[in-house]
């Protein structure tokens, strides 16, 4: 087959379809432990049986993509801000998992996308992140009577 | 003329007062929510369901008419004047439109976009009003077979036949069924795909992953390229009026894109790109300015804007009518109706007429208020426009954080939303479709139920899908949308070649 000089194989591409492979086969393992309750049809193993089929004839596709280097074109990245962002969701996660209340969290999470989007005053945001907080958690617990996980701050109000 | 009867009393369920102030509520909300750059009316909504969940069913879905309609407009606002499309649909709006605002001409093209999509939004809400009995009559015909076969048009033309790699989009789409299988099967009571996680009993809410694929992974996605682009925003300056000409100009394109728009909305072929595309390529044929064309013609914003938000309101045939979401925005909405159990399709029309036609009328409602609301609080909606990035961008998250949590208060919950936050960015970064993901979660489960009643019906013989004339139709019809782009693809590099 020939194929241009300019076109490189994409180790990117080749991932996706690796991963797509591995969500076939979870599909698949998963569903060969359902039980058929009718002896006519297949009943709930139908759907996983499909999508596992298909997940892999996509994997197949996204390979030979992958081989060609058809992907789009792809920019530079800045790993920097996506950890900071990431970084303060699994703050956020742990805080509420161990009951300190969303609010610090919040105003973390606020902090430092802000941070990530190039601001420089992280006091001020994290100030400006704990009123934004306070004020949604009155809407959303007082006004539309939501429950939202409290912490120690929480309970003052 | 039966349709109009029921569209009256359906007024008479929207124009109660409480009903008003939903509908008001959610235009407001809807739109100082959609006009922040980088959230389309999929976002809006899904952003806004916490909201409704504590109100009764017609209210909240009354608000949701609001929310739909006015994220539509925001979303208008913004292509106009800072040129980032929220979504596809506005890409051609922010053509012409942005070259007018830098043109100072903003106020004019914020106008035209706004009137057009009244004039759009009412002629195809009247389409809706008088389409939809006759399609309830159609689809109550169908049997299980015929819906399942629907449904597979429905995904191939979401996923496959209009994006740019059909191969991309059905990946989109099958992560969006795999999801849809996470939880407990209802019909046989085992779970599937929860690895003995409680929280995944209960089905991945569908809120938490359009909330994470597009506000967080849209949040990483900008902040992963800062460097690389930064936007700016057009001041709006000189009068908002249309002159005498601007009307003349624009009413023909209001017109001919509600054609385009609402016909391919309805048919149940997803995404407003096409529509909006084919309008503004048939006014840049037809203008008596050609001249006026990349540098900013108002027939360029009244005709792609008009078609877009007359094939939103197309996409609720399909909703409505047979409980098919033809695009993401529609599958937010078919998530919201979920909320209160209650499933659109022809029986919604029999069993819940009171609410059908309610929500009807408060489209009309909603878009008229839009009308006058939207010209003089356009000062307002500018001002949210010059938020700072950063902030804009922390305040979306905090809000996608809290809504998610207020939903379902588990820390398990928010690493779900970290996870689609991460996929979302991924698939910005490979240009994979997002909007296939979240119909295909969403119509996966009903299409599965739709396939195992035709099998049990048939006792496990798959043929019964083709022996239907109706669904053999559908099939053959869906099989032919997901070959075609591979034929002309291929075509398309047949004449590469001989370049």
């Amino acid at each position: 087959m020939a194929t241009s000089p300019q076109r490189r194989v994409d180790v990117a591409g080749l991932v996706i379809a690796v991963i797509l492979l591995v969500l076939a086969a979870v599909v698949w393992w998963d569903m060969s432990k359902l039980q058929i309750l009718s002896p006519y049809d297949l009943g709930p193993k139908v759907m996983p049986i499909i999508v596992s089929g298909c997940l892999t004839l996509l994997a197949i596709g996204n390979a030979i993509g992958a081989l060609r280097g058809d992907l789009p074109a792809r920019d530079s990245l800045d790993w920097k801000p996506i950890i900071l962002i990431l970084g303060a969701l699994a703050c956020l996660i742990v805080l509420i998992r161990f009951g300190g209340g969303f609010m610090i969290g919040t105003a973390l999470l606020f902090a430092a996308t802000s941070t990530a989007f190039g601001r420089r005053a992280f006091v001020t945001d994290f100030i400006i992140g704990a009123v934004i907080a306070l004020i949604v958690y009155v809407l959303f617990a007082k006004l539309l009577t939501l429950s939202l996980p409290a912490g120690p701050l929480e309970r003052l109000f | 003329m039966e349709a109009f009867a029921s569209l009256a009393d359906g007024l008479v369920v929207a124009i109660q007062p409480a009903n008003l102030l939903f509908a008001l509520i959610g235009v407001l909300l809807g739109t100082a929510v959609g006009v922040l750059p980088g959230i389309g009316p999929a976002l809006t909504v899904a952003l806004l369901l916490p909201i409704t969940f504590k109100l009764d069913p017609a209210g909240s879905i009354i608000m949701f008419a609001g929310i739909y309609y006015g994220g539509m407009y925001g979303g208008s606002t913004t292509a106009i004047l800072i040129n980032t499309p929220g979504e596809s649909a506005s890409m051609a709006t922010a053509l012409e439109g942005n070259l007018m605002a830098k043109a100072g001409r903003g106020g004019p093209a914020l106008a035209t976009a706004a009137i057009g999509s009244f004039v759009a939004g009412t002629i195809a809400t009247l389409g809706l009003t008088l389409l939809a009995p006759y399609l309830v009559d159609i689809a109550v015909s169908f049997g299980p077979e015929d819906y399942f076969a629907l449904m597979v048009v429905a995904f191939v033309t979401v996923s496959a036949t209009f994006g740019d790699s059909p191969v991309r989009g059905l990946t989109s789409l099958f992560i969006g069924l795999m999801l849809g299988l996470v939880g407990i099967d209802l019909l046989s009571g085992q779970s599937r795909l929860s690895f003995g996680v409680p929280e995944l009993y209960d089905n991945i809410e569908v809120t938490t992953l359009a909330v994470g694929l597009f506000a967080v992974g849209e949040a990483l996605y900008v902040a992963s390229r800062r460097h690389i682009q930064e936007e700016k925003l057009e001041a709006v300056r000189g009068s908002l009026w249309m002159t005498k000409e601007d009307w003349k100009r624009s009413w023909k394109p209001w017109l001919r894109g509600t054609m385009f728009g609402f016909p391919i909305g309805a048919l149940p072929a997803g995404g407003a790109e096409i529509p909006t595309f084919l309008s503004y390529a048939t006014e840049r044929r037809l203008t008596k300015h050609p001249e006026d064309f990349g540098k900013g013609a108002i027939e360029g914003v009244a005709g792609p804007e008009a078609a877009n938000n007359a094939s939103a309101a197309g996409t609720l045939v399909p909703l409505l009518t047979l409980g098919l979401p033809t695009s993401a925005t529609a599958a937010m909405m078919l998530a919201g109706f979920q909320q209160y159990n209650i499933n659109p399709g022809p029986l919604l029309f029999a069993q819940n007429a009171d609410l059908v036609w309610g929500l009807i009328a408060s489209l009309f409602i909603a878009n008229a208020m839009l009308l006058v609301l939207n010209l003089p609080l356009v000062g307002l909606w500018v001002k949210l426009l010059t938020i700072p990035q950063p902030w804009l961008y922390a305040g979306i998250l905090v809000f996608a954080t809290m809504g998610t949590i207020a939903a379902n208060p588990s820390p398990v919950e928010l690493m779900m939303l970290t996870v689609f936050g991460v996929l979302g960015f991924l698939m910005r970064r490979f240009d994979f479709p997002i909007a296939p993901v979240i119909v295909g979660m969403i119509l996966g489960p009903l299409a599965e139920s739709q396939l195992r009643r035709a099998l049990s019906i048939s006792l496990g013989d798959p043929m019964t899908l083709l022996q239907s004339p109706i669904s053999a139709t559908l099939l053959t019809i869906a099989l032919i949308a997901l070959v075609l782009p591979f034929f002309l693809k291929g075509l398309g590099r047949f004449k590469a070649v001989e370049d």
